[in-house]
């Protein structure tokens, strides 16, 4: 995430509450160690008991806010996936989307993908998340494994760029189909484009005023 | 086409001939494409169809009057509430979410403040009148949401009187949502930390007489409805779909309770303090239609019990804080309900603008800045008539979100509708959309 300094956005002197000179790291995921507490113990170890290549594919745990999250290789998450669903000590059999985050300057990580997943057998929850570099965007497509995915990993295409690989019919979704750009990434500003009306050219909400 | 109509014209296109209809002229459509000797019809259906819930487009393959394929076209509702999100506090991301489904404003509120406090780490510490009065209006808005899917579901297959009873009724609801927050839709009551106001005086005695009236008044429908045979024919058996059907493709909510699967949000992991109630999980295992609707109509009479436990709740919470603590997340404006409106209350304004200069600074940092949420991801749920509601929320540890996404039970519902329509006749995916609900507002957000 990006590192930010001083507060309001103010640059050079002009902040004078004394908080100017904060530097504050923002991305503070730390990996979790044993006993994770509650039912995450569990999971884990059927996991590992249910996965040979545990300590491959998964590159992080984090617990954060009472939730864990599974950090997986991009290459191994379709394997990781389909163990969570199919393990009867596991069984998470709903999958309840995807969803992308960008972060810049997460450098050769810059576009994450999150998956939460529910087992309603068990009435538990965790988090699948994988990143992806920019320069090659792809993900194997999890539409396979719940079909409720096909949406999801649709608008995600559609609003961060992410392919999807092995989506039955990967397109836009709630974007026009010639839309140029993904509007959610962080390089993509808010409101994107000039409006005109009645002559008079509007431009993006972005460059109006000054939003941080 | 043979009418005189300049709208009603045809067109040879890479696909084929492409007809337009305008209505009343179905009967020349059917002669030309008759002469045609085309077995296979693509019917474009929307995005500005009075049955399609909203400016959904529904592209069906018809073979005579059997759906071989059936797909949904949307996104002509897509207005960046996520995007916009980012660029406003924390706070004044309610007003934006409210706005995503707008037949069940409350939930999304709900949803996204639940977030914001596991991300703050202050769930614990929200006053027990807040969840109480939260719980109060998701059930109220429960009630109002049923009652559109049912009053536009039954207009949608003919049937008009149950609109008329379920619009009264749900009038009744909006009453009170308007007494209790100064707005009718899109009000932005729950706020991270709590509730934006108090009830007004004299509001549980409203809200008694409410549900003494909506109880009443349901059995109308009811009566109307339920075992009726033109309502069962037009309803049993159709939009099947069944529980491997709904795990699989992630569908939750009523659709999923109809398959007998009794799963509920409010049940299996309470929020709100939902755990203090008692109501039923209502099931059926129709798998159909009928059985959704089956399930809407007894889910009012289970709303009406926990507003009435909220009720008592209240009784003996009155005078309660309904605002966190904190005074560095909570707003202190003492937001009060005027005749134009709600805002500041005039004892507030006395107070920043002739008493206390700190408080005016305080009330203006808060304001425009708002507060700032320690980074990290939390994914929070509540159970919306629709299904699960989920919000994934991204923070950096700034005053915005740095990344919000809504898992909308519309958008995810409607996916459904391939696996309910296809190989049905087209008259019964109209039957089939109204049982999904789709709000198009939560689908394309």
């Amino acid at each position: 995430m990006t590192q930010e300094h001083g507060l309001f956005g103010a640059k050079g002197t002009g902040d004078t509450s004394g908080y100017g000179g904060l530097v504050r790291k923002s991305h503070n995921e730390i990996s979790a160690e044993r006993p994770y507490g509650g039912y995450f113990d569990e999971i884990m170890d059927e996991l590992e008991r249910a996965y040979p290549d545990f300590n491959d594919a998964i590159e992080q745990v984090v617990i954060h806010r009472g939730e864990l999250t599974l950090h997986v290789k991009a290459a191994r998450l379709f394997e990781v996936a389909q163990v969570l669903r199919d393990t009867p000590s596991l069984r998470f059999e709903v999958c309840l989307g995807v969803n992308g985050v960008h972060y810049p300057s997460d450098k050769d990580r810059e576009l994450h993908c999150v998956y939460p997943l529910l087992s309603m057998t068990f009435n538990r929850r965790i988090r699948l998340e994988v990143s992806v570099p920019d320069s090659n965007p792809h993900l194997p497509s999890l539409v396979e494994l719940w079909g409720g995915n096909n949406w999801h990993e649709r608008e995600t295409f559609d609003m961060f760029g992410i392919i999807f690989d092995g989506h039955p019919g990967l397109t836009r979704i709630l974007m026009p189909d010639d839309w140029i750009g993904h509007p959610q990434r962080k390089d993509y500003p808010l409101g994107g484009i000039p409006v005109e009306y009645k002559g008079a050219t509007v431009p993006p909400p972005n460059e109006r005023r000054s939003y941080r | 086409m043979t009418t005189n109509d300049p709208y009603a014209t045809s067109r040879e296109t890479t696909e084929g001939r492409v007809y337009s209809v305008t209505g009343n002229d179905w009967d020349s459509l059917v002669t030309e494409i008759g002469a045609t000797k085309e077995e296979r019809v693509v019917v474009n259906m929307g995005p500005q169809h009075p049955s399609t819930h909203g400016v959904l487009r529904l592209i069906l393959e018809l073979e005579g009057e059997t759906v071989t394929e059936a797909r949904a076209g949307i996104g002509y509702l897509h207005t960046g509430i996520e995007k916009n999100a980012e660029y406003r506090t924390w706070t004044q991301g309610t007003t934006f979410v409210t706005r995503m489904d707008y037949l069940s404003p409350i939930f999304n509120e709900t949803a996204y403040c639940l977030a914001v406090e596991k991300l703050l780490g202050v769930t614990e510490e929200i006053p027990e009148r807040a969840s109480v009065i939260r719980v109060l209006m998701m059930e109220f808005n429960r009630i109002s949401s049923h009652m559109v899917a049912l009053g536009t579901g039954a207009l949608e297959l003919g049937a008009l009187t149950p609109m008329l009873f379920a619009f009264r009724e749900r009038e009744k609801v909006l009453d009170i949502f308007e007494m209790v927050s100064g707005l009718r839709m899109n009000m932005a009551y729950i706020r991270p930390g709590g509730v934006s106001q108090d009830l007004p005086d004299g509001a549980l005695t409203k809200i008694r007489e409410t549900v003494k009236e909506l109880r009443h008044n349901f059995k109308d429908n009811a009566k109307l409805l339920i075992g009726n045979t033109i309502w069962m024919k037009r309803t049993q058996g159709v939009g099947y779909l069944d529980l491997a059907g709904c795990i699989t493709l992630g569908v939750t909510g009523p659709i999923l309770r109809a398959t007998g699967m009794p799963w509920d949000l409010r049940k299996s992991e309470p929020y709100c303090g939902y755990e203090n109630y008692n109501f039923d999980v209502i099931t059926n295992d129709g798998c159909d239609t009928y059985g959704r609707f089956l399930i809407k109509m007894d889910e009012l009479e289970q709303s009406l019990r926990i507003i009435e436990q909220c009720v008592t709740k209240l009784e003996a919470l009155e005078g309660a804080p309904v605002v966190i603590e904190d005074k560095k997340i909570g707003s202190p404006a003492d937001l009060k309900v005027g005749p134009d409106g709600m805002g500041n209350s005039q004892e507030h304004i006395a107070h920043i603008m002739g008493q206390s200069m700190e408080a005016l600074i305080h009330h203006f940092k808060i304001s425009t800045e708002g507060f700032r949420v320690p980074a990290g991801q939390v994914y929070a749920t509540v159970e919306s008539p629709k299904g699960e509601t989920g919000v994934h929320l991204v923070s950096d540890g700034g005053s915005h979100p740095y990344r919000l996404h809504f898992r909308e039970p519309s958008f995810n519902n409607l996916q459904s509708l391939a696996a309910m329509c296809e190989g049905s006749m087209i008259a019964d995916v109209v039957a089939a959309v109204a049982s999904i609900d789709p709000v198009m507002g939560g689908v394309d957000r």
